[in-house]
């Protein structure tokens, strides 16, 4: 009970100042908390109710795309024909080893075997570049210089169907707002790396690690259902 | 430093060192200010919410008595009277003002938009829910103090573009923004980007506190507090949280989309491209509709508490009105078709009718336990008692006139007449804002650790009920003649009408305005309140005190009787004369 100005600065966790332990071993728990256990449990529930918003923010992504299918089948499936389904399907080899590598380091973070943990932050961050460099350079490029864009500014001439424009819409929609994801997510495990330089994690205390690490399968999982909805489809 | 009542606790660890209330200040002004803007205290939080809040709903509420103002005459524009000052430059673009029916359409707009995004959705989880919901359940804060603060921020941003559209001349699409007002017209401004952006950014506040209290009400309880040892208030605030968390994010997806649709023409909303605009309605209800419960469920949340601790009573079947919590929130998300009667297909109008109809049985559960809490009850009639009294009897009208709008053929006949503008009235502000109303003034000694004036506290709630009543009653005789909603201008059978609740209108504010004045007073010069001024059993009035110190409980309090338990247990903290009015004939609370 002797600490008393929790309330400022309580949310930080306790860590005296004069101890050389690394600052996991430190850091007891917020002062709201009983213990960094139950802090722990906190946060991963946190964490999971973010990732049901997360969910139901693509989900209407999903319903609008679903209805447009059923409205204008040959409009997708023609829009579809255009996309190079090799570029999705190596960003989806790309995505589900940085699944891998993720787990990696939340298992790495329990065990505390901090050079691993940092190699595979940094693999994981590497990977989500690869993603987009590779959408960037191979999909939306030529895809942009081609006219194939969203409503008022599509201007591909051979288009078949009239609704094309929407498909397009659609799939610079979608694959935009999970690209966005995928740059967030590359900003937390640069944020990750930090700490974990700093020595913030090991056995007991890795929160940070597992929750970045369930948002990064989430835009995995967003993905493994856009790739064959948008290039699957003929 | 107050010195500090701590009763029990005080008594039992007598010469522990007394810890400040959360108010005292931090040496000078500047360090003062710095440490309320960095702070990640849940009560300083809500009291910034409130403030907020406060200012919003009176810019809201002077909207509402623009709106008012205009419908005295039946045609000429009151507006044309701005003409050349402030603002009309605000609201008329110069000389377009009198000839013109933009005037109301914009002051309309402003009025929707910042009473819903900007006090009713936030109003009473992100004050009164921020101040309270640890302290009931005698937890030291929320789980995640930062994100608490950033939700206060991310407020302050959305607000922050809210104002600067507003200030650019506001938008006049509705506080619906329905395509395809809100994606052609206005062409070369930004401002109707600017409305839409501050409701995509309020929504990250919204889901922000939100998704703190779930992880609160999980986590946080004290030992000994069980799912239904927890006050009803948690219970309401429980189950608006859960609907801020699921349903948010769709209007996130929806307004980023009709973003895009300005921005690129996607056609996603446009037929012409091949879109459809009633999915822009489909997409807004789905949030739109969970979202009323997330006004209406921390109303009653507060009425729970009142109630209890106004008629000295159990609140008769407990676990009743908390399940019906959750059957709101979950009948909640699969009644949005009842926007959509005149324009979705007949099946699923018959569909969502019969859905509707749902949602009236666990409110009416609701209603119900608490009149059946006020039978025999030593009902005190103190300020915040009334206000109870008067959502008891308003939100009725507001629930059942309801029924007429779901039933399918009624609806068609009402749909989008002031009879609609009536029941949603009586139910959001006769519902919720007299709860929030009522909640402030039960939580005030709390809050501020001031009591206020008794007598024009009760004088301003009976203004607020006969102005409130005399403004939106004849609206139901107005819609039911199909007086047409949203029109500036009508024929003059409805003059008298429209002039009555004009009136009403005035009386009403003249009711808030009493309140805000009695509030000033209290701070400036009120009494000092007692811990526990009501003789209520939850533990923010037990084991805290009036106000709370800045860790809210000196010890880890230990729950050991029910929040209603009055019948059985002498409430702590209350000594012989903290009530303002007698206490009830029985001589208090233990002798049932």
């Amino acid at each position: 009970m002797a600490t008393i100005d929790l309330g400022k600065h309580g949310a930080h966790g306790q860590v005296p100042a004069n101890d050389d332990r690394p600052y996991h071993e430190r850091y007891h728990a917020a002062h709201h908390f009983v213990d960094r256990e139950h802090e722990f449990d906190a946060v991963k529930m946190g964490v999971w109710l973010f990732l049901a918003t997360e969910v139901l923010l693509f989900s209407g992504m999903f319903v609008a795309y679903a209805i447009f299918r059923m409205m204008h089948p040959e409009a997708f499936i023609n829009g579809s024909g255009y996309l190079d389904v090799s570029w999705g399907l190596l960003n989806t080899v790309v995505l589900l080893l940085s699944s891998y590598t993720v787990a990696a380091a939340v298992r790495h973070a329990q065990t505390g075997n901090q050079k691993w943990l940092r190699i595979n932050i940094v693999l994981t961050f590497l990977a989500g570049l690869a993603f987009l460099l590779i959408k960037l350079i191979f999909e939306y490029y030529p895809k942009f210089v081609q006219g194939k864009l969203p409503g008022k500014f599509f201007s591909y001439p051979y288009a078949e169907n009239p609704y094309e424009p929407l498909f397009w819409g659609v799939y610079w929609g979608a694959t935009g707002i999970h690209a966005s994801h995928v740059i967030v997510g590359m900003g937390l495990f640069a944020w990750l790396y930090v700490r974990a330089r700093k020595l913030h994690f090991g056995p007991g205390h890795y929160n940070a690690v597992e929750g970045v690490g369930l948002y990064w399968h989430i835009v995995d999982i967003v993905w493994i259902f856009l790739f064959p909805l948008l290039y699957l489809i003929h | 430093m107050a010195t500090i009542d701590i009763g029990k606790a005080g008594a039992l660890h007598g010469g522990h060192e007394h810890h400040g209330s959360y108010l005292e200040g931090k040496g000078g002004i500047w360090s003062t200010i710095w440490d309320w803007m960095t702070t990640v205290d849940h009560k300083k939080i809500g009291m910034m919410y409130l403030v907020a809040i406060l200012v919003m709903f009176f810019f809201g509420g002077m909207a509402a008595i623009m709106v008012r103002l205009e419908l005295w005459e039946p045609t000429r524009a009151v507006a044309g009277g701005f003409e050349g000052n402030i603002l009309g430059h605000m609201f008329g673009e110069g000389a377009n003002l009198g000839k013109s029916n933009e005037f109301y359409n914009r002051v309309m707009t402003i009025h929707g938009i910042i009473m819903v995004f900007l006090v009713i959705v936030p109003s009473v989880p992100a004050s009164l829910g921020n101040f309270l919901l640890p302290l009931m359940l005698g937890a030291k804060d929320v789980a995640f103090p930062r994100l608490n603060l950033a939700s206060w921020y991310v407020y302050l941003f959305g607000s922050l573009f809210a104002i600067l559209s507003l200030l650019s001349y506001g938008v006049d699409t509705g506080w619906t923004f329905y395509t395809p007002y809100s994606t052609t017209t206005d062409e070369g401004h930004v401002r109707v980007v600017w409305m839409v952006t501050a409701a995509f950014i309020l929504g990250f506040s919204s889901i922000f506190t939100g998704l703190n209290f779930v992880v609160t009400v999980h986590k946080l309880r004290a030992p000994g507090m069980g799912w239904f040892d927890m006050p009803l208030f948690v219970w309401g605030i429980y189950g608006a949280a859960i609907i801020q968390v699921l349903a948010t994010p769709v209007i996130g997806i929806t307004l980023l989309l009709l973003l895009f649709e300005r921005f690129f023409h996607i056609g996603i909303f446009d037929p012409r491209l091949g879109g459809d605009p009633v999915l822009f309605q489909h997409f807004f209800w789905f949030y739109s509709h969970p979202v009323v419960y997330v006004m209406i469920l921390p109303g009653m949340a507060i009425i729970n508490e009142l109630i209890g601790a106004g008629s000295r009573k159990k609140i008769f079947g407990y676990r009743a009105v908390a399940f019906s919590t959750l059957a709101i929130a979950g009948i909640s998300f699969i009644v949005w078709g009842h926007h959509l009667f005149t324009s979705q297909g007949e099946v699923a109008s018959v569909v969502f009718s019969a859905l509707t109809f749902l949602v009236a049985i666990p409110s009416a559960v609701k209603v119900f336990n608490w009149i059946a809490t006020l039978y025999k009850g030593s009902i005190i009639l103190t300020t915040w008692m009334l206000y109870a009294l008067s959502f008891l009897f308003l939100f009725s009208i507001g629930g059942l006139t309801g029924l007429f709008l779901g039933s399918l053929a009624v609806d068609l006949h009402l749909h989008d007449t002031y009879f609609i503008v009536a029941h949603f009235h009586y139910v959001m502000m006769g519902g919720t804002i007299i709860a929030f109303i009522g909640g402030i003034h039960y939580w005030w000694p709390k809050m501020t650790g001031r009591m206020y004036n008794e007598l024009a506290g009760q004088i301003g709630c009976a203004l607020v009920f006969i102005g409130f009543n005399a403004t939106f009653f004849p609206q139901f005789f107005m819609g039911s003649r199909g007086m047409p909603r949203r029109y500036a201008s009508y024929v003059t059978e409805y003059q008298f009408w429209h002039q009555f609740s004009t009136i009403g209108s005035w009386i009403l504010a003249a009711g808030l305005f009493l309140h805000l004045f009695n509030f000033i007073a209290s701070l400036v010069n009120g009494r000092k309140a007692p811990a526990n001024p009501w003789g209520a059993l939850t533990l923010e009035w037990t084991h805290a005190s009036s106000p709370p110190i800045e860790h809210n409980f000196e010890h880890e309090p230990v729950v050991t009787h029910g929040p209603y338990d009055y019948d059985t247990v002498l409430p702590a903290q209350t000594k012989p004369g903290d009530y303002v009015l007698p206490r009830p004939a029985a001589g208090g609370a233990a002798h049932h």
